[in-house]
């Protein structure tokens, strides 16, 4: 880790919901700012620079969005960019952030972004997009049919049932009940889970997220800044992060260097943001993780890859409740991207929501004693993935 | 209308895109869409690392080396894996149908195409037939045109 250390001071969220349309776009990436800037006891002029976090531009239909919001994040006059990595663009946008502080060159960054992915009627035309006009998106590739693909070739490779994963689902939402700004949220059953409809086998509707509205901030700062304003901060010990071929099919088969069903990009990923973090036991080190999980089956690969346990273990320990709050470690305390997805925030979510577990902010939600938390993200073709640590204390 | 939806509609105003694209198809794109139209799938083939590459590449991402030569796949392969979609989207095709990423006997990566012939009228059914290891075939149009859809995988018969 370089010397000069960083910490989040500040965290915002709007609530997330399908609609929100008593605002326009801009107005609710302010909301996130105000909030998180409030949260720092900070005010516009003691940001020196930001990073605007925003995915693909064509579910809110404002083409390159970012310079559009520019005055209402208080960056005019400041070094200002925009991080694009898919559904990981969050925390790309928070390592971007990091880095900036990191190299000494700002001493406070405000990371922020906002997304309304329903403003356009089918989010997964465009996401079907995403893919080269060639040899791909011709066959109804989408965020839904790609993991679909990866799913049905894990469930094979370790006999996971549809059922453990609707568990996933039932715990999801029955952590969001204590999160505010959740979208879904609720007693769900693993019946009710098992009859909702049939989406792409196989997933039910219910094993996936919502297309969420909403935005989210995060104020990083020096450690100088740190020590005068904020008592409990959040620091970023550890990051790391992968990129993959957009190739799915390179990633399946004996000759994949990075197995796409096991999301085996993590294991680098994870190794480097741990190496950084002094974790070497992560399920003993780690009490709350907060991951990207916009369907049901992505925990498990996840949380394997990372090594929270082995290969094929995850979805026993999850039926014996071990990632259920209080349990070995807590599996997404905010119920989860999952619960709640506005796709060019949602890595950035999930970071601010490991943050407010570490600054002893997460209101109903608090796991008690959170010493490291970690959030991680994934974007394109599960081709780009993050981690970030955070800790109650420097190391 | 409920109060609540008439403040809704007159929050929103309504919008669309119309973009057009010609994609360059390039030299290897190219290649591969020649040997569609003579019903041969051709793949890429790395000699330094021993590996060949559907869809094809320019270079081996591996070896960092121009890719060497070309090869012809096998018409039949094996799942990898597979998916039956039962969900309508926007812009994509009518449900249901299956989707697979197959690997052709000789290539070192596996391709997505449609699995048609099969009876999706029992998802569950239909997804014992699609496991990872199951061999396929390719199928080709009676007059392939040049592009991706030329073709689909078809289960063999029993």
């Amino acid at each position: 880790m370089p010397n000069n250390r960083v910490a989040v001071i500040g965290v915002g969220e709007t609530v997330f919901k399908t609609r929100i349309d008593d605002k326009t776009y801009v107005e609710l990436a302010q909301d996130a700012a105000k909030a998180a800037l409030d949260d720092a006891g900070l005010t516009p002029d003691d940001i020196d620079a930001i990073v605007f976090s925003m995915a693909p531009t064509q579910f809110m239909g404002v083409n390159d969005v970012d310079k559009w919001a520019v005055d209402s994040v208080w960056a005019s006059g400041k070094p200002f960019m925009r991080v694009h990595t898919g559904g990981a663009t969050g925390g790309s946008a928070l390592h971007a952030g990091f880095a900036h502080v990191a190299s000494g060159m700002f001493r406070t960054v405000l990371v922020v972004g906002a997304d309304r992915v329903t403003e356009t009627r089918d989010a997964q035309h465009i996401l079907n997009l995403i893919w080269d006009p060639f040899y791909e998106q011709d066959f109804a590739l989408n965020t839904v049919t790609m993991t679909a693909l990866s799913t049905q070739r894990y469930m094979h490779k370790y006999g996971t049932t549809e059922e453990q994963y609707a568990r996933v689902v039932v715990r999801s939402r029955k952590n969001a009940l204590n999160n505010p700004y959740a979208h879904l949220k609720g007693n769900v059953t693993v019946d009710d889970v098992m009859k909702s409809p049939r989406m792409s086998w196989p997933y039910k509707l219910f094993d996936i997220c919502p297309r969420s509205a909403g935005a989210a901030a995060l104020v990083l700062a020096n450690q100088e800044v740190t020590k005068e304003r904020c008592s409990r901060p959040a620091f970023i010990n550890g990051i790391g992060g992968t990129t993959s071929t957009v190739f799915m099919g390179d990633r399946v088969g004996p000759f994949s260097d990075a197995e796409l069903s096991d999301e085996a990009e993590f294991v680098s990923a994870g190794k480097e943001a741990y190496a950084d973090a002094a974790i070497t036991n992560p399920i003993k080190q780690i009490q709350v993780v907060e991951l990207y999980d916009p369907f049901s089956s992505v925990q498990f690969p996840q949380l394997e890859s990372l090594g929270f346990c082995k290969r094929g273990e995850a979805q026993n320990l999850s039926d014996e409740g071990a990632f259920d709050m209080g349990g070995l470690v807590s599996v997404n305390p905010s119920g989860g991207t999952l619960c709640s997805n506005p796709i060019g925030v949602t890595g950035l979510v999930r970071v601010a929501d490991a943050a407010l577990q570490v600054m002893g902010k997460a209101g109903q939600g608090q796991v008690a004693g959170v010493q490291n938390a970690l959030a991680t993200a994934i974007g394109g073709s599960v081709q780009f993935v993050n981690c970030t640590i955070l800790g109650a204390d420097y190391v | 209308m409920p109060k609540q939806e008439l403040e809704r509609n007159e929050n929103v105003i309504p919008g669309e895109w119309h973009v057009r694209y010609k994609y360059s198809v390039g030299k290897v794109a190219g290649k591969f869409f020649d040997g569609l139209k003579q019903k041969k799938i051709l793949a890429t083939y790395c000699s330094s690392c021993k590996l060949s590459f559907l869809p094809p590449r320019a270079y081996c991402e591996r070896s960092f080396e121009p890719c060497s030569g070309w090869i012809e796949a096998g018409l039949e392969g094996v799942i990898e894996a597979a998916t039956i979609v039962t969900a309508e989207f926007e812009n994509l095709p009518k449900p249901p149908y299956a989707i697979a990423y197959v690997r052709l006997d000789g290539v070192s990566t596996a391709m997505i195409n449609f699995v048609r012939g099969l009876d999706l009228s029992d998802v569950e059914g239909a997804a014992e037939r699609l496991k990872p290891g199951t061999r396929v075939q390719v199928l080709f149009k009676d007059a392939p045109e040049g592009r991706i859809t030329d073709f689909h995988y078809v289960l063999p018969p029993a």
